[in-house]
């Protein structure tokens, strides 16, 4: 089938215009493709990084024991231990879970925390907050807390506080000034200022507060053990899979961030529907496209046809010189195309790097392969008809043309 | 010498009911091996139609159809080709080449799709025919730059590559001028002499009648000399 192919190319080469509009026809659908392929799943990378960031992948909390309950010899509740105000559930073998998760593929970072509820008390402003304790060093381990640092340090000691930017304000606190923070249970410390961060989160930021994990013991009065292990995946989409090994592996009922976030999903899929079917519009454009000039290219090259077919040529010869034609065209305008999209997102910044107010395109995610194969399976689909019509070609009507 | 081909009984209807066209009426003819026969007669007495069929572009719509022993009625569609490709040439009246292609790879187009490709063997066979037909300064030229003349004398070398037993020419002087349509004759002749191609040519002119060594006149779909 060489020949056909000499054939194809030749055809296509004689009218270097028509083809070369018909390559850029082409290359124009796939930039589109490619451009939507790394607008979409831009878009949804920076949606979620936005919003699941800063967030744990997957949480490991301690489970409250059920409230004791007194039951008659009749089978009768008699009385029931009242919930107490004070979380006193923990997971008290931590440290031996810590370096089993930590060893799971996939996982960036593990950050044993105490968690609970407390006041901030400076003179007469109080202040209701969420405190956090962490263990020195694991601080941005999940929520990038240095990167979101407007004073002072995010490293966490003995003593020492961050707390948010409007929290600060509210307590007219600057750094190295003292503040009364004291934990639901009724444990006070004086703590110093070490740190303010403002994450644009406007809760977060005015009610959270992160302390040393062994300032949180002694607040929550929680000896050993934590209330929390929160965990950061290198790939957040493998969150799922990764909670169920991690389960199976501890016992402990460790919870994707996506079991939370079932809305957020939805708009991510609707996302990628839009995108599939923009992408889909692109491919069938490039099919009209490949069809409506073969068939042209077929019914001005009738004679021509008749002659080859008088001379001895077959059908499947005629119908591998026009699929050809198709595939090449798909083939060139698929790798024009790719490389035009390429080159068009060079200039946007990368995923790691996206801000506000720019279009988060990412370039890793510009389908190239995909984009050149599916083009080229489609202009070979376009070309069939064309193919089947020349093949049919009358030798004694086409050549008395 | 023996019989190349032979037609019997042909009968060739176009249309249907009433616009229904009887072309051919129960034609019959044998070829000999070798013969150089002009096919005569006025325009619509089916001589094209008869060429059409014994290249076997057409089925005729009744009647036998035999050559080299093989019948070509019966035959399918890819049987038909491959005989064609290897047993038929054509020559016709406007030449007829690729106009993409030049000179040699019009030559050479019948064994290189036979083939699935251009072989060296097939680029010199192609190269000596072109020579033959006085054709050597062009052999490379872009075929749409011939002058009329030689675009037949490309068409004739095509024809005779594959060296087949019979060559169909439809009137092949037809649109040259008096000088260039003697050379083509004089090219065919001396082919047919030398190589004892069987040549069947539809032609109007006498002189050209007067250059073959048998006349078959048609008329109203019949043999009729």
């Amino acid at each position: 089938m060489l020949y056909a192919l000499k054939i194809a190319t030749r055809y296509l080469t004689a009218s270097k215009a028509q083809t070369a509009l018909l390559v850029l026809g082409v290359a124009v659908g796939v930039f589109i493709f490619i451009f939507m392929s790394a607008l979409i799943g831009g878009l949804a990378e920076f949606i979620l990084a936005r919003t699941v960031g800063d967030l744990s992948h997957i949480t490991i909390e301690a489970e409250a024991v059920d409230p004791a309950i007194l039951i008659s010899p009749e089978g009768h509740v008699l009385a029931v231990v009242e919930k107490a105000r004070v979380r006193t559930a923990s997971l008290a073998d931590a440290e031996t879970f810590v370096p089993l998760i930590a060893g799971v593929a996939g996982v960036n970072a593990v950050s044993p925390q105490i968690t609970g509820a407390g006041f901030m008390t400076r003179g007469a402003q109080v202040s209701q907050v969420g405190v956090t304790g962490v263990e020195p060093g694991l601080e941005s381990a999940i929520l990038d807390l240095d990167g979101y640092m407007v004073q002072g340090t995010a490293r966490l000691g003995a003593g020492l506080v961050v707390l948010g930017q409007k929290l600060a304000d509210d307590l007219a606190l600057r750094l190295g000034q003292t503040v009364r923070l004291q934990s639901s249970g009724g444990v006070a410390s004086v703590l110093t200022l070490s740190g303010i961060y403002a994450t644009g989160n406007g809760r977060m930021d005015e009610s959270s507060v992160f302390v040393s994990l062994s300032t949180a013991r002694t607040l929550f009065a929680l000896p050993q053990g934590v209330t929390r292990i929160e965990i950061k995946l290198r790939d957040l989409n493998a969150a799922d899979t990764t909670a169920l090994r991690i389960r199976a592996l501890t016992g402990l009922d460790a919870v994707p961030w996506t079991d939370g976030a079932a809305q957020l999903m939805e708009a991510l899929d609707a996302q990628a529907q839009t995108g599939y079917f923009l992408k889909t519009f692109a491919l069938i454009t490039i099919v009209i496209g490949v069809a409506s000039a073969l068939l042209l290219s077929t019914y001005r090259r009738r004679p021509e046809i008749g002659i080859m077919r008088a001379m001895g040529a077959g059908r499947g010869f005629v119908i591998f010189v026009f699929v050809t034609q198709g595939a090449l065209i798909g083939l060139m305008g698929g790798l024009s195309g790719a490389a035009l999209g390429y080159s068009a997102l060079l200039p946007f910044p990368t995923r790691d790097a996206f801000r506000a107010g720019t279009l988060p395109l990412d370039i890793t995610q510009g389908s190239y392969g995909l984009a050149i194969a599916l083009t080229v399976i489609g202009a070979i689909a376009a070309s069939i008809l064309p193919a089947r019509a020349a093949a049919r070609v009358d030798p004694v009507t086409a050549i008395g043309q | 010498m023996s019989a190349l081909l032979e037609v019997r009984d042909l009968v060739k209807t176009f249309g249907v009911g009433d616009a229904a066209t009887r072309v051919l009426r129960g034609l019959s003819l044998t070829l000999e091996a070798g013969e150089m026969a002009a096919l005569l007669g006025p325009s619509g007495s089916g001589k094209s139609t008869l060429l059409t069929i014994l290249g076997t572009l057409m089925k005729p719509s009744s009647g036998g159809y035999t050559m080299l022993g093989q019948d070509l009625i019966a035959a399918q569609d890819s049987e038909l080709t491959a005989f064609r490709n290897l047993h038929i040439g054509f020559v016709f009246q406007f030449h007829n080449l690729l106009p993409d292609f030049t000179a040699l790879e019009n030559v050479i187009f019948p064994t290189a799709v036979r083939e699935g490709r251009e072989t060296p063997s097939a680029r010199a066979r192609g190269r000596d025919l072109l020579v033959r037909m006085g054709l050597e300064e062009r052999i490379n030229f872009p075929s749409v730059k011939l002058s009329g003349g030689q675009k037949q004398r490309v068409a004739v070398a095509r024809a005779l590559m594959n060296g087949p037993e019979l060559v169909l020419a439809d009137e092949p002087t037809g649109n040259l001028d008096r000088v260039s349509a003697m050379q083509v004759m004089d090219l065919i002749a001396q082919i047919n002499r030398e190589e004892g191609t069987t040549f069947l040519i539809s032609t109007h002119d006498e002189k050209i009648a007067d250059l073959c060594r048998r006349r078959i006149v048609v008329g109203d779909g019949l043999v009729t000399g």
